[in-house]
């Protein structure tokens, strides 16, 4: 196994000056069994910015994602939230960390307990925090009011509800403690596509409103794309691409974002069909993971996985290639 | 003999009496040899009712009517067992979930000939596993000789999805039905599987019925597209037409919700509700509660599917110039 | 194989369409809670005043011997040593309900905490408790009953706390494995991120979950226990002659199984129906709990 040196880029110059939210460094995750879910992830997030973080299964989205709710300790780096390594919170830093950043799951059938009512599940969040009974009562209606459902909801379980009504209900549950980061794990992947719609406004709108910064995390670039201020692409546990989302959109860097990119619907690209299967996290390819399947390999590949450098200002990605996506070929039209 | 499927008027209802949920009520398709058909549709519109409903893989309590041909054959009129030398043979069933629809417990190659078998198309042991590993080469698995011999949770989840199409294909069925057959799987490797459909289609003449909610997966295979909502077609036409200038105000919805770079965030076009259940009911246009074009006669009675272009239809008064009294603007019909 | 769901993964909602027009948030009772659940409570009561109203049940000879049923004004007949068999049946029910409801109800209590602790307790903890519990799975109830007869003497107490002991593993494992189930899903990750502790995690969102599944199952270990109760005094343990309890009825009357069979079959057909009528009440609370997720 090629061990490759850790590189964090550094925040360009014109890059405000102020503390990034939620600064994630260097982090690595070995499973029991040697797999290595997650290979030296940086990220930062800024306070009211959305990070997008997108990926295919066995990229480590999850795995990265836990990390930084402190769900799930890293082998290695660290994790700071303004400022403070969360790790090595206890006590009361700890409960106020979950306050200020929460979660909304994947799935709308199971991210709501499915014995209590809207009410129960929300409410428990807010007592973990010390909202008293009458906080509570006042609140949980603005809550749903807010997500756009009717406050009689509140009485209802999770079987009376659509996946898009859970959806809401779920974020209303992550807004009760007034957090500032909000992690939405594929909130939207489980839904139909009209309905998507609906939320992803939702998130934008709360996100105007509250000032909220949200990690967004999806296998739809076209989704991450359109929610996120700045996009992560991962790949077998690392990195690859991370830039301001129009320039990932407009000029990717990585063949493996641009196979991505090209497969999003209504966009006049040719779809680029990658050869090989994604590669076992467990036994990954030595030097570049994307080079089994990558169609502009070289024998260089094969020897180290390139580390983040800077392409233009603010925009990093880890190929040999300085411009991939000119390089790809393209299939002939259908 | 043509191999081609033709639906008319199909009608699909769980249950009866009271509690009887009409999931498909009236859909009319027709594919020729080597043709390509999309249904298109959310959650509870009927799609993969509407696919189930042709292989008659529901039982008792399900009433089926209309008539769905395959070539000369009637199959609603069939008895269950030639329906089941059918089922495999003159027409293969892809499901969503291949994990599911392997058997944890066998290996592929043993599943895989077993079809062949059932069906003879290979008399014995050693044909059979020959014509398998051929199989599993045509559906471009890597190692043919080691997935044979392997189970299901060994290999990954394309590979997997793979095996279903080898073993759906196996006996030539004259036509494929592919039901959601990539959702289950990552967008790198969907591509790879839609391009595999086109390839086995074109060497073979095959038809294919492909039910998906992801309209790239739709773009993608070509052919003609049948949008679904309700359990009724709203608007049918070539795929590439259609979602290029869709005339059903479903439709466009649709596809104007797709968040798509430069449309500003927040401001993501949105069909007001959400889609129906399977098999709840209204009386006219089912897609008139949330229909900004809605007119009263609308909700009257479901409106006919009818010629809105060459080879398209659209069953919408307001769009296709039936008169209501008015007839849509041009900006409305590309709002 | 259900062959009315779609096979569509972005669903919509899993609810069959009719129950959200009607008023979401009446339950229907299931008739058996009716039912059982009246016949049960006529036995918790008949155990409460039984002593009182059965009047004379020790002495002997009071009637003639061995009467059959409904002769002399003895309904149920009188057993070997002349005494009324129904009257004997109504007093015997206190301890034999006590013998079988009170470890039930203290072992699902003990247990439950146990079962549900372990599962939200690390790793090692768990484990720990586990195989503790173990041990005591493996533990033949009637050696303990022997021991703890021998420390307090034989009676219904004795009874009680030997049932209690038994029955906590047995019930910690149902506990422990539905929270576990519970683990992966997403609102026990969604809780944990919201900064409750892990006792209230486990009150509020695991007990919820846990309480059906436990609940059935305790109602099935009534019947056990009351044929435990029995075993207890047949051998000793528990009721002394000349008490009734149904379970020492049985053994007591077994000698005059071939001249006067009913004498000894009337107490076992009683703690049948009794074991009866709480398995049933299990299915219709089962039902009860169940309901709310149809919303039927």
């Amino acid at each position: 196994m090629n061990v490759v040196l850790a590189e964090v880029p550094a925040l360009p110059p014109e890059a405000p000056a102020v503390r990034p939210l939620l600064d994630a460094q260097g982090l690595v995750k070995v499973f029991g069994t040697g797999v290595r879910a997650v290979s030296n992830v940086s990220l930062t997030l800024q306070a009211g910015q959305t990070l997008g973080i997108v990926g295919e299964s066995g990229c480590g989205k999850s795995t990265t994602a836990k990390m930084l709710l402190r769900l799930l300790a890293p082998d290695e780096g660290r994790v700071f939230f303004d400022g403070e390594d969360i790790h090595q919170m206890r006590g009361r830093r700890l409960t106020e960390l979950r306050r200020r950043l929460q979660v909304v799951p994947q799935n709308p059938q199971t991210s709501l307990n499915p014995r209590l009512t809207l009410e129960q599940s929300i409410a428990f969040n807010m007592r973990a925090h010390g909202y008293g009974a009458a906080e509570r009562k006042r609140r949980i209606p603005e809550l749903l009011d807010r997500v756009g459902l009717d406050p009689s909801y509140a009485a209802r379980y999770p079987h009376q509800m659509s996946g898009g009504q859970l959806q809401r209900a779920a974020i209303a549950r992550a807004l009760a403690t007034e957090p500032e980061v909000v992690v939405c794990d594929e909130a939207v992947s489980a839904l139909d596509k009209s309905v998507q719609a609906q939320v992803l406004n939702l998130l934008s709108e709360l996100q105007q409103e509250l000032g909220l910064a949200y990690l967004f995390i999806s296998h739809d670039l076209a989704v991450v794309e359109h929610i996120s201020d700045r996009v992560a692409v991962m790949y077998l546990g690392r990195v690859v691409e991370e830039g301001p989302a129009d320039q990932v959109w407009n000029d990717p860097r990585h063949p493996y974002t641009a196979t991505l990119l090209s497969s999003t619907p209504g966009v006049d690209r040719n779809r680029i069909v990658l050869g090989g299967e994604l590669p076992n996290p467990a036994n990954p390819p030595s030097g570049c993971g994307f080079r089994t399947r990558c169609p502009l390999a070289t024998a260089e590949c094969s020897e180290t996985w390139p580390n983040l450098t800077v392409r233009t200002p603010d925009h990093y990605a880890s190929c040999v290639h300085d411009e991939p996506a000119s390089l790809m070929p393209m299939p002939a039209t259908a | 003999m043509s191999s081609h499927l033709k639906v008319t008027d199909l009608h699909t209802t769980f249950g009866s009496g009271e509690r009887a949920v009409n999931a498909v009520r009236g859909v009319d398709l027709e594919i020729e040899p080597g043709g390509t058909y999309v249904l298109l549709g959310e959650s509870g519109s009927g799609k993969s009712v509407t696919a189930r409903s042709i292989l008659r893989l529901y039982q008792s309590g399900t009433t089926i009517t209309g008539s769905v041909r395959l070539g000369d054959e009637e199959l609603t009129a069939l008895p269950e067992r030639r329906m089941r030398q059918l089922r495999g043979l003159r027409i293969g069933m892809v499901p969503q979930d291949p994990t599911g629809a392997l058997d944890p417990l066998r290996s592929i190659g043993s599943q895989l000939m077993e079809v062949l078998r059932v069906h003879q198309i290979a008399p014995d042991r050693a044909s059979a596993r020959k014509r398998a590993v051929e199989l599993l080469d045509r559906v471009g698995i890597a190692d043919p000789q080691r997935v044979i011999k392997a189970r299901p949770h060994m290999l990954s989840g394309g590979m997997r999805q793979r095996a279903v199409i080898a073993i759906a294909i196996a006996c030539n069925p004259d036509v494929l039905i592919a039901d959601e057959p990539t959702t289950a799987l990552d967008v790198t490797v969907q591509a790879a599987v839609i391009e595999l459909f086109r390839e086995l289609q074109q060497q073979s003449e095959m038809s294919l019925l492909m039910v998906t909610h992801d309209v790239g997966v739709a773009e993608e295979l070509g052919g003609n597209v049948g949008v679904m909502y309700a359990g009724r077609l709203l608007e049918t036409g070539p795929i590439r037409e259609v979602l290029s200038a869709p005339k059903h105000p479903y439709t466009q919805g649709l596809l104007a919700s797709l968040p798509m770079p430069g449309v500003a965030r927040g401001h993501l076009q949105v069909i007001p509700g959400r889609p129906p259940l399977t098999g709840e009911t209204s009386t006219g246009c089912a897609f008139a509660d949330r229909c900004a074009l809605a007119q009263e006669s609308c909700r009257t009675a479901p409106p006919p599917l009818v010629e809105v272009g060459t080879g398209r239809q659209a069953a919408c008064p307001v769009v296709n110039g039936t008169p209501v009294g008015r007839t849509a603007t041009s900006e409305e019909l590309s709002a | 194989m259900s062959t009315i769901t779609t096979t569509d993964l972005s669903v919509e909602t899993p609810a069959a369409p009719r129950s959200r027009r009607r008023n979401r948030t009446r339950r229907q009772i299931p008739a058996g809670m009716y039912v059982y659940g009246t016949l049960a409570l006529l036995l918790v009561v008949l155990g409460v005043i039984g002593p009182w109203i059965a009047g004379n049940v020790t002495t002997e000879n009071l009637g003639q011997r061995l009467l059959g049923m409904g002769s002399g004004g003895h309904l149920l007949g009188t057993d070997g040593q002349g005494r009324d068999v129904l009257a004997r049946l109504v007093a015997g029910a206190r301890p034999s309900m006590i013998s079988a409801l009170l470890p039930v109800i203290i072992s699902t209590a003990v247990g439950s905490l146990l079962g549900i602790a372990a599962g939200m307790a690390p790793s090692w903890l768990h484990s720990l408790v586990m195989r503790i519990l173990d041990v005591f799975y493996a533990f033949p109830a009637v050696l303990l009953a022997i021991a703890i007869a021998a420390a307090l003497g034989p009676g219904t107490s004795t009874t009680v706390i030997s049932l209690s002991v038994v029955l906590v593993p047995p019930i910690a494992r149902v506990a422990e494995t539905e929270t576990m189930r519970l683990h992966g899903a997403d609102f026990m990750e969604a809780a944990q991120a919201s900064g409750a502790g892990r006792a209230s995690i486990a009150a509020r969102q695991v007990l919820p979950n846990v309480m059906p599944t436990l609940l059935v199952y305790a109602t099935s270990l009534v019947g056990l226990a009351l044929v435990f109760a029995g075993g207890m005094s047949f051998l000793g343990l528990g009721v002394a002659p000349p008490h009734p309890e149904w379970g020492q009825m049985i053994n007591e009357q077994r000698q005059y199984m071939y001249t006067s069979p009913m004498t000894a079959l009337i107490p076992a057909i009683v703690i049948f129906g009794a074991s009866l009528v709480f398995n049933q009440l299990g299915d219709a609370l089962r039902d009860l709990l169940d309901i709310r997720r149809t919303g039927r």
